[in-house]
């Protein structure tokens, strides 16, 4: 679904973040990836959100090459990105409002697209219903994290990107958030990318890691994790020995 | 602040006004109580007429500068490259006092409505565009790349970003300028006009030295100025309810 070839990428001035970087996702997999401060996850993810383009290399997903975001890849960040001025329905709205305003031109909005009547679904299915009618400031994080994700997924996307949208929250929100997200993407077949710096979380959302090292980042470091979302796994001695190797390969590359 | 606390301020302005005129005790300050009498009466007469005159030319003013400004500033303060072009141009053209234009404005644009009318709007443009720009490009890129990321090029983060986001800083703009307006408004009626407010309470004041009436006017403009700032107030919190949660 992804495949990312000879991948170069640098800010101005600065040491380059990927040189020579080539990597490929399939459709449905959970991946996460991991690493220290500054290594360049976010900018991968943005990569692949057509929000960021490499200097030179290829991005593609179903091999068309990314150029600008694409209408079925959804994109959730740490602060979550609501509006304030709208109410939680407004903004679980806002994805579909922005593609009627286009209409289905196959550049904002997929050609296929056909207006649907899923909002309040999403809705009662994320939890929100008894604050709808709220804004962003009368939530809580958790609530706010699970706007963003009823917004994004009543758009239906195939490929779900998320950038550190747990760390805020306390260990009992995030844990629930956590087993929604890989609920959610199970049943609608949504290949999910999830930005994280928690080794704990990469573990628990990743059927497969990718560890990326201080830059220049060129060879993509991969651990499979297959046993991830299984009952119990959270504290199961694979779980924890996965974190140990996962911890003892960042200190060693800091090292 | 609640309609209770107004309330009590009005009534100590009031009382304040009534000890002060009782004090002075000559025609030049007549008691509250006089004047309100003598605005009732007047509003039954002329003053009415002068009140909608300079209430058209201030709404005026000010709706055209909002149709302009506020518009300039989101297409300013939402492109980098314009910012850098126009910023330098309305930091120069910001501190120069406008109402030193009036007469260049008046030899332009003749002595009718369309002068006063250009006038606030020069003053209210750069108070309003400074302020949108500022709230335009200070919105976060976190907001803005979530939008993008939702299929929304450059018209829809106007209709659905930036246009809301900015939307109390078009409304504080216009509350900040309508002390400015009213102020200007009174200027630009002092001359060349038979009818508007500054008219009025000049002519009452200085030409007819009936001081009761002159109160009046000054009333009448308070009112006008209060009843716009009630309005902001009003379209604040109908617009921007978010602003008003805990």
């Amino acid at each position: 679904m992804i495949n990312i070839q000879s991948l170069e990428f640098e800010y101005t001035h600065h040491t380059p973040l990927f040189q020579n970087f080539n990597w490929k996702i399939s459709r449905g997999e959970t991946w996460a990836i991991l690493g220290p401060s500054g290594c360049g996850k976010t900018t991968l993810l943005y990569l692949l959100a057509g929000l960021k383009f490499p200097s030179s290399g290829e991005v593609t997903i179903n091999d068309e090459q990314i150029t600008r975001p694409r209408p079925h890849s959804g994109l959730i960040l740490q602060d979550y990105g609501l509006l304030p001025w709208s109410t939680v329905r407004e903004n679980v709205e806002l994805g579909v409002k922005v593609r009627n305003f286009y209409g289905p031109d196959g550049k904002h909005t997929p050609d296929n697209f056909i207006p649907k009547d899923n909002i309040e679904s999403w809705i009662q299915r994320l939890g929100l219903s008894e604050v709808a009618d709220k804004f962003p400031a009368q939530l809580s994080g958790g609530q706010r994290q699970r706007t963003a994700i009823a917004r994004t997924l009543a758009l239906e996307p195939d490929l779900l990107l998320m950038d550190e949208p747990f760390s805020s929250l306390d260990a009992i929100t995030r844990e629930d958030l956590q087993n929604l997200t890989l609920s959610l993407c199970e049943e609608q077949n949504i290949t999910l990318v999830i930005v994280t710096h928690a080794i704990e979380e990469a573990a628990v959302l990743g059927k497969k890691i990718l560890l990326l090292d201080a830059p220049p980042n060129q060879t993509a470091r991969i651990f499979e994790n297959p046993n991830t979302g299984k009952n119990g796994y959270r504290n199961s001695p694979e779980f924890h020995a996965m974190c140990e190797r996962l911890w003892s390969e960042m200190h060693r590359s800091a090292s | 602040m609640t309609r209770h606390d107004i309330l009590l301020a009005a009534g100590a302005i009031f009382l304040l006004w009534q000890f002060t005129a009782m004090i002075v005790d000559m025609p030049i300050l007549p008691t509250p109580i006089a004047v309100i009498i003598v605005f009732f009466k007047e509003l039954q007469n002329e003053l009415f007429i002068h009140f909608a005159v300079s209430l058209w030319r201030v709404t005026a003013g000010m709706l055209l500068s909002v149709l302009v400004a506020a518009p300039a500033g989101l297409v300013i303060g939402g492109s980098k490259r314009l910012n850098r072009i126009f910023s330098p141009i309305i930091y120069l053209l910001y501190p120069i006092p406008k109402v030193v234009f009036v007469p260049v404005v008046i030899l332009f644009l003749g002595i009718g409505d369309t002068s006063k009318i250009i006038i606030m709007f020069l003053i209210l443009f750069f108070q309003i565009i400074v302020l949108v720009r500022d709230q335009a490009s200070g919105i976060a890129p976190q907001l803005i790349q979530s939008l993008q990321s939702l299929g929304a090029g450059r018209r829809a983060l106007f209709r659905f970003v930036y246009l809301p986001a900015s939307l109390p800083s078009i409304l504080t703009a216009l509350r900040q300028s309508i002390g400015t307006a009213v102020a200007v408004l009174y200027i630009t009626e002092l001359s060349a006009t038979k009818y508007g407010l500054g008219y009025y309470i000049y002519y009452k004041g200085s030409t007819l030295l009936d001081y009761p009436s002159m109160y009046a006017g000054v009333i009448a403009m308070s009112v006008l100025g209060l009843g716009m700032y009630f309005t902001v107030d009003w379209l604040e919190r109908k617009w921007c309810q978010w602003k008003f949660v805990n």
